[in-house]
């Protein structure tokens, strides 16, 4: 299972970087969604990986007994997510203004501010 | 539960709320604003003193105690970000009622304003690292917003880089923070900075230390992570790259700063001494040679950010307590400076309407007063005595020098050069030599908001003064504070109670 992750992650690291480096903004944007995933998929495996166990304590006890999952990275990717989403929602959008105003999905058209 | 702790998060962040309730009217929206800033700076001075007289203060969210629940902390560093948040924050809150168009107010500007405070506010004041996340993304959606408010095409153009790379380093911030809890099992500061002092595998954590460095270095515009400032800082309304440039390159800083002197202090040789040090050398020269080639008054400011974040992170690498001292010193005269500059290059535009220097004139000869006003922070920032920046720049190169670092040492007096030779460049072409032909001038002393424009601007050079002047006891706040972030004891034991009563 952790393999599986590992190159999972790593996968969509490399195609998260790949795609940034794309002069195209709406892959520049693919990319940004695929690397807040890419972060999230690592919190969880490094936070560790269980099978079948919930984060529970069972009835009548005061503690966990056996294996059980960690809520926190749970709780984490959670709010992780909602902030991506957020953001990723506002650059959608940004894109979608500045292809109206610049004319042009080409990162190499937007230079005029830079030096 | 800490009153003082909580209260500068909260007052810009109800004032966000309530400004958003009130869009459709904008005098209620600017009053909110008004009162919002001077809450904040009142609740930052008295959060100060309290920390000044008390210690470090703690708060616990919820009363889930320490490593569990979420912790508000305030040493005397955080005090004094938050101290000067509520200076930026109130002086850019009346300059923007002056310069700020009705469309910017009628699309979000004060709601957008106040949470990027509480972001930012919220970032100082955090014990608890997957927090201090968070408290980054509300003040980076904020400023997102801020950054295209008008939508004109350098706007988008800027925005795109500033957005791209800030997710980046937010992305990069995420994995370090998984990282580290995979392998320490907690997020509480304090409780990391217990865990990794007797951890088994000090490579793994140097690793993720080098993951933290790069996502703050992309925040706080370090070498060779800059590259978005300079394109995008120049692009918005004045008032708003006025506190982008006070405050949130600063949030990157201030979080070097908290996680290299608490949790990350393993192998200072190669953290510190080493990739510190060369990225604090590189950014203090290339912002300054970059400001050099500028004839564009806020790119020049721009360039000159990137600039002095390396006096900030040399203090940081040489981690000495004088060092460090200076290091802290140069953090709040420099956003009181900084923001002050990018408020006169407003005041500047509104004379000719311009801000490039080969379009700019005269303006000794029509407002010597503002050229009164512009010399006392150009001249600290270049670290002229007695203004504040000598102080700062005097601190960190002599604890270079009591370290040997001459490297640093010569390369950061060159660099004092070049930033004075930056602004003589401003001073006399926009001040002194005759305005050019093609120059139209707009309004002049006539500006019936001039009041509001001068009012802060004004209050900041005193404060450049003030510092300067009393810079004994500035140091002196400074050398305590130091004392404190070299001492990670003191802040564990604050936050997690006596060390010896945990197992």
């Amino acid at each position: 299972m952790e393999n599986l992750f590992a190159f999972v992650i790593g996968a969509l690291y490399a195609t998260a970087l790949f795609m940034m480096l794309r002069r195209s903004i709406v892959k520049l944007v693919i990319g940004l969604m695929i690397l807040s995933n890419a972060a999230n998929l690592l919190i969880l495996s490094a936070g560790g990986l269980v099978r079948g166990a919930p984060p529970l304590i069972a009835e009548h006890l005061e503690q966990v007994t056996g294996p059980i999952a960690d809520p926190l990275p749970q709780a984490l990717i959670l709010t992780a997510i909602v902030i991506s989403f957020g953001v990723l929602a506002f650059a959608v959008v940004l894109i979608h203004r500045a292809y109206e105003v610049i004319g042009a999905d080409d990162m190499n058209e937007m230079k005029s501010t830079d030096l | 539960m800490n009153i003082a702790l909580v209260l500068p998060i909260f007052i810009p962040m109800l004032a966000g709320a309530l400004t958003l309730a009130c869009w459709q009217w904008r005098n209620v929206q600017r009053i909110l604003s008004l009162l919002s800033g001077t809450g904040l700076l009142v609740a930052g001075i008295y959060l100060f003193s309290q920390v000044r007289s008390q210690g470090i203060l703690v708060a616990y969210m919820g009363n889930w105690s320490a490593p569990y629940g979420i912790t508000l902390v305030a040493d005397l560093l955080s005090a004094i970000m938050v101290l000067v948040t509520g200076i930026v924050g109130l002086s850019v809150a009346i300059y923007s009622l002056a310069t700020m168009s009705k469309k910017h107010e009628a699309f979000g500007y004060y709601p957008l304003l106040h949470l990027m405070l509480a972001g930012v506010a919220g970032a100082f004041l955090t014990g608890d690292i997957f927090n201090l996340y968070v408290w980054f993304e509300i003040m980076l959606v904020a400023s997102f917003g801020l950054m295209i408010l008008g939508g004109e095409r350098a706007q988008m153009e800027g925005a795109l880089k500033y957005v791209t790379l800030n997710l980046l380093s937010s992305a990069l911030f995420l994995t370090a923070v998984g990282l580290l809890y995979g392998y320490a099992g907690t997020l509480n500061m304090a409780d990391l900075a217990l865990k990794l002092g007797n951890g088994e595998q000090p490579g793994l954590v140097t690793v993720i230390a080098m993951l933290f460095m790069v996502a703050f270095g992309i925040k706080a515009a370090a070498f060779p992570l800059f590259f978005w400032l300079p394109a995008s800082y120049h692009t918005p309304p004045v008032a708003i790259s006025a506190v982008f440039a006070g405050l949130l390159t600063k949030v990157g800083v201030y979080a070097l700063y908290r996680v290299f002197s608490l949790i990350f202090i393993q192998d200072i040789g190669l953290t510190h001494h080493n990739v510190l040090m060369a990225m604090g050398i590189f950014t203090m020269l290339t912002g300054v040679l970059g400001a050099a080639a500028q004839f564009e008054v806020r790119r020049i400011l721009s360039f000159h950010i990137v600039s002095q974040i390396g006096y900030m992170l040399v203090g940081l690498a040489l981690f000495t307590p004088l060092a460090i001292a200076g290091g802290v010193f140069y953090i709040f005269h420099h956003i009181i400076v900084k923001t002050n500059l990018f408020l006169i290059s407003g005041i500047m535009y509104r004379y000719h309407g311009s801000y490039d220097l080969a379009k700019l004139g005269g303006l000794y000869r029509n407002a010597p007063w503002l050229a009164f006003l512009f010399l006392i922070p150009a001249m600290s920032l270049a670290g002229i005595p007695p203004l504040s920046g000598f102080f700062a720049k005097y601190t960190v190169i002599k604890a270079g020098v009591l370290e040997g670092a001459w490297w640093m040492v010569g390369i950061a007096l060159l660099v004092g050069l070049l930033t004075l030779y930056s602004m003589v460049k401003i001073w006399a072409e926009a001040f002194w030599k005759p305005l050019p032909d093609e120059a139209k001038p707009l309004r002049g002393e006539s500006d019936p908001q001039r009041y509001l424009l001068y009012l802060p601007v004004i209050v900041l050079a005193a404060m450049t003064l003030t510092i300067g002047l009393g810079a004994e006891w500035f140091i002196r706040l400074s050398l305590d504070t130091a004392a404190q972030l070299l001492n990670p004891n003191g802040y564990i034991e604050a936050v997690l109670g006596p060390l010896g009563s945990r197992s």
